[in-house]
């Protein structure tokens, strides 16, 4: 019965451990992912792009051939391109691929969706020219396309490993733009017991820092309203840092500062979301195999909370046990005993979390913007819509798309849900638990009628293209 | 590097076929298979649509498949550039934006 035992949702460190690991203990396994290829979004398109240029984005980046490698087994059919809509009925999951909707079931569903970036909203941010720094990232590793004379803004790892594979690949960025402070610093040493047992990752980003200074890249810290300026597109950011406005003329600018769980999915089932202080975002309710409060759905990976790339295929090999073992191809005893090194490595992996967490926390002035700054995208509503709605008496986010039209537009609220929750919360002096999020309803990627119209119920053989 | 692109290929391929594309009505010869955003960056082309709400400019933001800013119009469906891969022949339009009758 079912098209497989399980499926997997998202191709990623977590999707592709997991998929091995169920498959090594008996399961079959159908892995769908939108991406024409395996990888996710750190590994992503990396077979072909290692061979192109591999030497510029590091052994890091090409390391992730070893996990592509692992979805090589008899029991594991990997649909690219496939983007998944919507689950019903607990294991029946809708998708479309190469413009044919398609229904799969299975007797359990792994979610490992991943990562957004935070969404960075401050003036200037919707013009052409401004991208996320993992957009531009993701034209380097995919395309080898690299964004001349870029300003990179924010902070955090992911800004700096940027920033270095930029440099490597002779377009270095003209400056960064730092919003962590000297006192943010401090903060974090008090978890510097737990980064010192990751010590794997602070000598990274000590590299990291070497090679920007070594290419004489201009680091700015502690920068404050920051603005991006131009018409019709970019055309230079303005900050104040060490007392002083500045001025770099750009016409392109690259935001980030951090990643969070991204959730849509497991909200379109109705798991429950709590809000994580630390990282200032929602993550899905689920036990330490990844069972959530949805029967059959299961979650893994940075989506679950983020954790990066190691733990994301950690956690996925965890949750393809207890998957194991309630379809009966795994007893208690061997589930516990193979997730014990799993366990251990994961405690690894996040030790050296609220160091980072706490040293690069999210910039201030994206998470209560100005008045004029655009929240949402799609639907051009301001900040000070939001206030005012809140002024008029909206709680939550789902009222706002009563007030206004914020978070209906087709991104469904993905870069503007957690500004809306933390607008509204800090107006309305409610704890963002309590103000909640979008209520996120299937279709959760657009589909069309041609597509539903035309929609089979199987897997067929052509389509098995791996 | 084509003018008025901040966008650079690193590594051409010489082996990769150019076809003929066209965004609106400007003719382009773009990487038959590459990621159609990226191709479009490189092409120079910018902005991909206009705003439904104020006409703003808008382009590629998150290249993922998330933001849905690169939104361009083929075969008359609206879809995400980020999302599609480089075809023979590809008519490419604006979304219909503010002011447009077909709204
Ligand atoms: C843009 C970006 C760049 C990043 N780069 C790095 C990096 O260089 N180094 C690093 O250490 N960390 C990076 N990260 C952090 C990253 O989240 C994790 O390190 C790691 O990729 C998490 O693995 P995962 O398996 O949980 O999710 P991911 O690797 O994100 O995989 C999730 C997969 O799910 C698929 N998916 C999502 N929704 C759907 C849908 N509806 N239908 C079908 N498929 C879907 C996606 O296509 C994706 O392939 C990046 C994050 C982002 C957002
Ligand atoms: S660039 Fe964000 S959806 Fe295409």
């Amino acid at each position: 019965m079912g098209d497989a035992d399980l499926i997997v949702i998202g191709a990623g460190p977590a999707g592709m451990s997991a998929a091995r690991r169920a498959a090594d203990c008996g399961l079959s396994v159908l892995i769908l992912d939108e991406q024409p290829a395996p990888g996710g979004q750190i590994y992503r398109d990396v077979d072909r792009a290692s061979a192109l240029r591999g030497d510029l984005l590091g052994k890091d980046f090409t390391g992730g051939q070893k996990l592509t490698q692992r979805l090589n087994h008899e029991s594991i059919t990997h649909l690219k391109g496939a983007v998944v809509w919507q689950i019903e009925d607990q294991a029946c999951v809708s998708y479309t691929q190469a413009g044919q909707g398609a229904v799969a079931t299975a007797k359990r569903i792994l979610l490992a969706t991943g990562a957004l970036e935070r969404p960075m909203p401050m003036p200037g941010w919707t013009l052409p020219g401004v991208m996320t720094a993992g957009a531009a990232q993701i034209l380097l590793k995919q395309s080898g396309i690299a964004c001349e004379r870029a300003v990179l803004v924010g902070s955090g790892p992911l800004l700096y490993l940027i920033a270095s594979q930029m440099l490597r690949a002779g377009v270095p960025p003209l400056a960064l733009v730092e919003t962590q402070t000297r006192q943010d610093f401090a903060r974090s040493l008090r978890h510097l017991g737990g980064a010192l047992r990751g010590w794997p990752y602070l000598l990274k980003g000590l590299k990291m820092l070497w090679e920007l200074r070594r290419g004489q890249i201009h680091r700015y810290v502690g920068a404050t309203n920051i603005a991006i300026e131009g018409d019709q597109a970019a055309r230079a950011v303005t900050f104040s840092s060490g007392g002083k406005t500045r001025r770099i003329a750009s016409d392109n600018v690259l935001l980030h500062h951090g990643v969070v769980p991204n959730t849509q999915m497991a909200r379109s089932v109705d798991i429950p979301h709590h809000w994580d202080n630390l990282q200032s975002c929602f993550v899905p309710e689920c036990d330490n195999w990844g069972r959530t409060a949805v029967p059959a759905v299961f979650i893994a990976g940075d989506g679950a909370g983020i954790g990066g790339a190691k733990a994301a295929a950690l956690a996925g090999e965890i949750a393809a046990l207890a998957i194991a073992h309630d379809l009966d191809k795994l007893t208690q005893a061997s589930r516990d005993a193979a997730a014990q090194p799993l366990r251990a490595g994961l405690h690894k992996e996040r030790a050296a979390r609220p160091f980072i967490d706490t040293a690069y926390p999210a910039y201030p002035g994206a998470l209560s913007p100005q008045d004029s700054t655009i929240i949402c995208r799609c639907e051009e509503v301001t900040a000070g819509d939001i206030r005012r709605m809140a002024a008029l008496g909206c709680l939550g986010p789902n009222q706002t798309k009563a007030f206004g039209r914020a978070g209906m537009g087709p991104c469904q609220g993905r870069y503007c849900g957690l500004s809306v929750t933390r607008i509204l919360s800090d107006a309305n002096g409610t704890a963002p638990d309590i103000t909640g999020h979008y209520r996120i309803r299937p279709p959760i990627k657009p589909v069309t009628l041609g597509e539903i119209a035309g929609m089979k119920n199987h897997v067929t053989s052509e389509e098995k293209n791996d | 590097m084509k003018p008025g692109s901040n966008f650079r290929e690193l590594t051409p391929m010489p082996d990769t076929a150019l076809v003929d594309v066209r965004f609106g009505t400007q003719a382009l010869r773009l990487p038959l298979g590459e990621n159609l955003a990226a191709a479009l960056l490189v092409a120079g082309v910018m902005p991909f649509r206009r705003t439904p709400v104020s006409g703003a400019p808008r382009g590629p933001f998150c290249m993922m498949g998330a933001c849905f800013d690169c939104l361009v119009k083929i075969d008359g469906v609206t879809r995400q550039a980020c999302m599609l891969t480089v075809a023979e022949g590809l008519e490419i339009e604006m979304p219909a934006a503010k002011g447009d009758l077909d709204g």
